[in-house]
């Protein structure tokens, strides 16, 4: 008796590490990440209004034969004005392609919202009722696609892109698709 | 008598545009229920655990707005669903699809009660084996009798 009495007190603290171990995977996960299938995928075709007076209908041939970045804001998001400064500055400093989509968005205030922290884009896709938005599988904003000349999506942010973020993650994934389309 | 033609010439058209009016609206109300049910199988990506037809997030809203679309456009329940899936993978489903990946996740709660079935069903067995042993002496007992009703015996 004494022998099995030693293995069956083994199994609760067995059953308890099994447990502990499927809440410590589980716990330290962030429920709200979502892996995105859009990886490796072309762009979905669209063809939406402008944000701007003059942008006219935009279609997905804006973001074919040049790296972009295309970046879902709204004036709404409070992340995106903390990855503003950033974008501001890739405007400024780097020669990448920076397009905007101004997510379920009221067209004055995101003007207005520009007007105040400075326009980085160089298109911007007004997207009120999510159409592009659920194409591109977002759940939330900020997200960023890398997408190649292709149109092939490469990389998705989600979240702010900080300075660290474009230096270590993106940065990376530009130089590839440049050393691709030189081969 | 032309008038009476005339009378039931207007209620033929009358009737004619209430049945069709019927039927535009069983359709319409039948189409409803369908993106109704669909739109409870699809999870609200913002919410963690509301479907698309629970939640009042805007993102959920459009998606609502979406699936109406595609049922209008003739997509059968499972062309959404799958166009939705294609977009935000399984997560989006509100019951995980049985495949590999959650073989434990549904398997697992029969597995457990296996397992505790055999436990128990082993367990209740070897105590029967332990009960009917037949190893206490007279003497042995005659002492538990003792102790557990009384000494009448000893007494009377």
């Amino acid at each position: 008796m004494s022998q099995t009495s030693l293995w069956t007190r083994l199994v609760p603290i067995a059953v308890f590490l099994v447990i502990a171990g499927f809440f410590a995977y589980g716990l330290s996960r962030d429920p709200s990440k979502i892996p995105t299938e859009m990886i490796d995928r072309p762009l979905p075709d669209f063809e939406l209004p402008g944000l701007r007076d003059d942008e006219g209908v935009i279609s997905d041939e804006v973001l074919r034969g040049q790296t972009s970045l295309v970046n879902v804001f709204g004036s709404w998001c409070v992340a995106c004005l903390q990855e503003h400064p950033t974008l501001m500055r890739l405007a400024a400093s780097t020669d990448v392609k920076i397009v905007g989509v101004n997510w379920r968005d009221d067209r004055q205030d995101a003007l207005t919202w520009l007007q105040r922290h400075g326009d980085p884009y160089e298109r911007i896709i007004f997207d009120a009722d999510s159409e592009l938005a659920i194409e591109l599988g977002v759940t939330g904003a900020p997200e960023t696609f890398v997408v190649d000349p292709n149109g092939r999506i490469r990389f998705k942010q989600v979240g702010p892109i900080t300075e660290k973020v474009f230096k270590d993650t993106i940065t990376p994934i530009l130089k590839a698709i440049e050393a691709e389309s030189n081969e | 008598m032309r008038r009476f033609f005339l009378i039931l010439a207007i209620f033929a058209v009358a009737m004619n545009l209430c049945v069709s009016a019927q039927a535009t609206n069983s359709e319409a109300a039948e189409r409803d229920a369908r993106v109704a049910a669909i739109s409870k199988t699809l999870r609200c990506v913002v919410c963690q655990n509301q479907s698309i037809y629970d939640s009042n997030a805007p993102l959920a809203e459009d998606m609502r707005r979406l699936v109406e679309k595609r049922v209008a456009a003739g997509d059968s329940d499972d062309e959404v669903r799958d166009y939705l899936r294609e977009r935000y993978g399984d997560y989006v489903l509100m019951t995980p699809p049985l495949q590999s990946n959650t073989l434990l996740l549904w398997l697992g709660p029969l597995v457990l009660l296996l397992l505790a079935g055999t436990w128990f069903v082993v367990r209740v067995r070897r105590k029967t084996v332990i009960d009917t042993a037949d190893d206490l002496s007279d003497d042995d007992r005659a002492r538990a009798h003792a102790a557990l009703f009384g000494d009448k015996d000893d007494a009377s």
